[in-house]
């Protein structure tokens, strides 16, 4: 999928170009992104550095692992495939509160530990398990509960009451949380899909 | 009210959560320090890990965007999404979402702008920013920051899941106001 999606993209865009006049903009589009790919990825560094040094001390101190506990009864139905007692879990619950905060600076280092957590038990380094897209799905599909950076637009726009869209975006959010979880359980039964899953043979890994 | 209550919230969560787990592992006889050194180690690895990818990603979508085949996209869909009571307005915010979160903001403040802040375009495209994720660039980053090519249905929950936030952002507002 990624690499048609990935390869589309870039036919696609070379080929309207052409048509388009548009080559010399793609040119600079290609370099130019390249560049901020770059840069976003060094000015994570230091944020990425801080939080992984503050979450090894929770994981030293069982901070991780005891929040993972607590809420391990609800969310084993969605991560069938962490062990009792791993940091994966305790490090999912911490990324989608900080993401339910609004804390984004928090939050990618937290999803990234929990991603290094889940690649601890996967047996096959360079393929996605089951729980791995299970999290990125409930990931993507938002799960702010007050969307700061749109509430502070709508101000400067000169809304009145620019905390109207909590409660639609909340239910939005909702229904795409509720689909992306479904999705996420419907497809990897799949027989292409079901067929590729690294804990395939590992019991409690359905 | 609402405003000084959430930059309290903003100000004080993460200086507290830092002071708890430091003072924490302290409490549990932790070397807080040497872990936290430990850890940051990892920050330029993983971070320096995700470059190749964020670039093969960011430069596809870049050269999609450059070459105006969104608009000839948008073209060929808008005749069917306004039958079914899309604003043709919110179209390209819509699809830009998934790929860049900058240009969906971007058009977003546009849109708010242009048709004001509580117009029926304003508010979907605002709920539609809020209940959406950068998908392309969560994949790249989080997958990069572990090796991960190959992706399953990673692409496909993830759009799903945009699509339906997208959907519903429409159908909650027209419903709402």
């Amino acid at each position: 999928m990624i690499n048609f999606i990935w390869a589309g993209l870039i036919i696609i865009g070379v080929i309207v170009a052409a048509f388009t006049g548009n080559m010399e903009a793609v040119t600079n589009a290609a370099i130019d992104n390249a560049k901020t790919a770059v840069d976003i990825s060094l000015g994570l560094i230091g944020v990425m550095a801080m939080w992984l040094g503050i979450l090894k001390i929770a994981e030293e101190a069982g901070i991780v692992e005891k929040l993972g506990n607590l809420l391990r009864p609800i969310l084993k139905k969605l991560f069938p495939g962490i062990p009792e007692n791993h940091p994966a879990m305790g490090a999912i619950i911490m990324n989608v509160a900080a993401n339910m905060l609004g804390l984004g600076n928090a939050a990618t280092p937290m999803g990234i530990k929990a991603m290094q957590e889940l690649q601890d038990i996967n047996p096959e380094k360079d393929t996605a398990t089951d729980d791995m897209i299970m999290f990125l799905g409930i990931n993507t599909s938002s799960v702010t509960l007050i969307p700061i950076s749109t509430i502070a637009i709508l101000t400067t726009a000169g809304s009145l009451s620019p905390t109207e869209i909590i409660g639609p975006t909340l239910v939005a959010t909702l229904v795409s949380t509720t689909v992306a979880i479904i999705a996420a359980k419907t497809l990897q039964k799949l027989p292409k899909y079901s067929s590729t899953n690294p804990l395939r043979n590992a019991k409690g890994g359905n | 009210m609402f405003d000084s209550v959430m930059n309290v919230i903003n100000n004080f969560s993460i200086p507290f959560i830092i002071l708890a787990f430091v003072a924490f592992g302290l409490y549990k006889k932790v070397n807080v320090y040497e872990s936290f050194t430990t850890g940051a180690k990892e920050g330029f690895t993983t971070a320096v890990n995700i470059i190749p990818f964020l670039v093969g990603m960011l430069m596809a979508i870049g050269i999609f965007r450059a070459s105006g085949a969104m608009e000839l996209l948008i073209k060929i869909i808008s005749p069917v999404t306004s039958k079914l009571g899309v604003p043709s307005e919110v179209i390209p915010m819509a699809l830009i979402r998934p790929l860049s979160g900058g240009g969906a903001q971007g058009m977003m403040t546009d849109l708010v702008t242009t048709h004001g802040a509580q117009s029926m375009i304003g508010r979907i495209s605002a709920v539609m920013m809020g209940s959406t994720e950068t998908t392309f660039y969560v994949l790249a980053v989080y997958f990069g920051s572990i090796g991960v090519t190959k992706q399953r249905h990673a692409i496909p929950v993830g759009l799903l899941a945009d699509l339906a936030g997208l959907t519903m952002s429409i159908i909650v507002v027209k419903i709402l106001f």
